[in-house]
């Protein structure tokens, strides 16, 4: 793997090695080792079945890895737990959101978190409170803390979730294709919200279809295909056809990569 | 804000409203049909025969709201009261028997929850399988045959005074209470409607579901026994055939109360209305006389209408109220 980028000095949030995940026959992951940095934005594409939400998966505990392990805080692990990777600081805004569609956005932002009062009521108060006051922060307008949020559209589910994955008090945000299926102006404004977290410090993982919209908030670009990682990029020293020309396979002048062009 | 506040409050307590205006023209027409029906005697009786199944009811709201189903309730009734009786048989306390009958129940309702969380098997069959079994159980330790005469102290639990009123009574009212408390306000009841809602999100917000489903389970076990005390206590018998059928009297009451079958909502106080609603409906029946038969009828059809009608009310209004959040929204 070739990494373009001088970050030998920097400790990553997070160090990926040897990650390898099957599913029956299917090779989901084959070997992946990845770095990622707090205050950085970094984005991974890949075609469809690359792999690129079961490497999300076993970042944030879903998923146990075959082979490989995970560093963070100086220890390392085989696999973690989801209870384990937000206890670490690690939470995800999965690609399905995992949101309670038939509760409010307050009790999803908490979910798993409620502040108590008395030591057995649920403080809802305080979570409709400070929910609002996250909400605002993120610039995520929805209607009422109080309403389900199967009420809502597709870009504020996402700012729901974002602001959950915020409430955890994570220092590391994965996303997995916070845009897809999301008007022009809702996915402008949650890759700004994705940009903004990155710039307050935040480690983000952020993977995504669509280059144009990787290329204007990514620090970093890592092309996975096949299950492997095949290419980091600083964004900066890139384009977009290039990119295209890693996630398909047909640009192969690293020499390393010789498989045939079987996309799914 | 408000707006939407305004448009979601009657949506959300709409079927309760409409439970509660079918339970006034029931009451109007019964009090016209009959001078006996509005008597405080007929009304004490309703009331002493709801108590039993809103006792079971309040458990099995909890397990609908959590996404699942408990069909062995009526067996676990009859299992925790043989197992109170042979506790007082065999010489022990009437407070240490009923506990015994309590932890019988927590203890099948635990067994149920298990199998299905940690083995991920439908609740459908797996507390089919334990409804066969408790009934088994309480079948072989009797022999098959019921248990007579107990101590005042525990009768007093089934046919007591307290005031006008008795024991069952104001046990469901108290249950009632903590049930609402518990599923609106407590930790256990919002991962109770996460479960229903969505059980992988809560797993991955690091959630235990193994714990919470076990627990609703157990709990629901437990408010079965205590309808196996109320039944045994009253009719100064342990019957290992007593409760046939009370896993869907109660699954009905739920369900006509507004608690969604896929789980995620429940209400506490619908609960509670359709369960008089039914005490109600099988009272009228009977002093207008009309054959029990027909009450099966009846009762069935008032189920169906009313689980078509939340079905459809909810397709509908799901679809026009996400168009018009929709163009408001952003
Ligand atoms: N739970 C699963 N069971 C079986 N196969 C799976 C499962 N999850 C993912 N896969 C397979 O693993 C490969 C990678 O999937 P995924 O990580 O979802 O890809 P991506 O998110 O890059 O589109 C695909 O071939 C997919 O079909
Ligand atoms: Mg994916």
């Amino acid at each position: 793997m070739s990494n373009d980028a001088g970050q030998e000095k920097r400790i990553p949030y997070i160090r990926l090695r040897n990650i390898k995940k099957s599913f029956g026959h299917v090779i989901a992951l084959d070997g992946v080792d990845l770095d990622i940095y707090s205050g950085e934005v970094m984005a991974l594409v890949g075609d469809n079945g690359a792999g690129k939400s079961t490497l999300i998966k076993i970042i944030s505990g879903v998923l146990n890895p075959d082979e490989g392990e995970l560093s963070l805080n100086g220890k390392t692990f085989k696999h973690l737990t989801p209870s384990k990777a937000i206890e670490l600081g690690i939470s995800t805004v999965y690609q399905d959101l995992a949101l309670v569609d038939c509760r409010d956005a307050a009790s999803n932002i908490f979910l798993g978190r409620e502040p108590l009062k008395a030591a057995f009521f649920v403080d809802k108060k305080r979570m409709n409170r400070e929910s609002e006051e996250l909400l605002r922060r993120l610039k995520v307008s929805i209607p009422s803390v109080t309403t389900p949020v199967e009420f809502l559209s597709g870009g504020q589910r996402q700012g729901v979730a974002v602001a959950r994955s915020i409430k955890l008090q994570g220092r590391m945000i994965t996303f997995d294709e916070p845009t897809a299926a999301m008007g022009v102006s809702e996915s402008a404004r949650v890759l700004k919200l994705i940009r903004s977290l990155g710039d307050e410090g935040f480690a983000v993982l952020v993977i995504s279809h669509n280059l144009h919209h990787v290329f204007s908030i990514a620090d970093r670009i890592c092309v996975i295909r096949n299950g492997r990682l095949v290419k980091d990029f600083r964004t900066e020293n890139t384009n977009p056809d290039q990119v295209v020309g890693f996630i398909t396979g047909s640009n192969r002048y690293s020499g390393e990569y010789k498989e045939e062009n079987i996309t799914a | 804000m408000k707006r939407t506040k305004i448009k979601l409050l009657p949506g959300n307590i709409f079927p309760q409203l409409l439970l509660i205006l079918v339970l006034l023209a029931m009451v109007i027409f019964l009090s016209v049909a009959s001078p006996f029906f509005l008597t405080w005697d007929n009304l004490r009786n309703v009331f002493d025969h709801s108590s039993l199944y809103i006792i079971l009811a309040l458990g099995m709201t909890f397990v609908i709201s959590s996404g699942g189903i408990d069909l062995s309730v009526g067996a676990v009734a009859a299992l925790s009261g043989v197992c109170m009786a042979l506790a007082m048989q065999g010489g022990l306390g009437v407070g240490i028997s009923i506990l015994i009958g309590l932890a019988v129940g927590g203890l099948v309702g635990a067994a149920n929850g298990s199998v299905i969380s940690l083995l991920r098997i439908n609740p459908f069959i797996v507390t089919l399988g334990f409804m066969s079994l408790a009934r088994g159980l309480a079948l072989i330790i009797t022999g098959g045959i019921p248990i007579y005469g107990f101590p005042r102290a525990f009768t007093w639990w089934g046919s007591g005074h307290i005031g006008p009123l008795n024991p069952p009574m104001l046990l469901a009212a108290f249950m009632a209470v903590l049930a609402a408390l518990v599923l609106n306000m407590s930790r256990f009841g919002y991962y109770t409607l996460a479960l229903g809602g969505n059980e992988e999100a809560l797993r991955r917000s690091g959630v235990s579901i193994h714990l919470y489903k076990i627990m609703v389970y157990l709990l629901c076990g437990v408010t079965a026994a205590l309808g196996g005390l109320v039944v045994t206590a009253r009719l100064n018998t342990a019957e290992p055939l007593a409760g046939w059928m009370l896993e869907l009297d109660s699954i009905a009451a739920v369900v006509l109360g507004g608690t969604s079958m896929k789980g995620g909502r429940g209400s506490i106080a619908g609960t509670l209305i359709a369960c008089l609603l039914l005490g109600i409906l099988r009272n009228g029946l009977v002093i207008l006389s009309i054959p029990s038969y027909y009450q099966q009828l009846l009762i069935g059809m008032i189920i169906l209408s009313a689980v078509i009608f939340a079905e459809v009310r909810s397709r509908k209004g799901l679809a026009s109220t996400h168009k018009k959040e929709r163009s408001t929204a952003v």
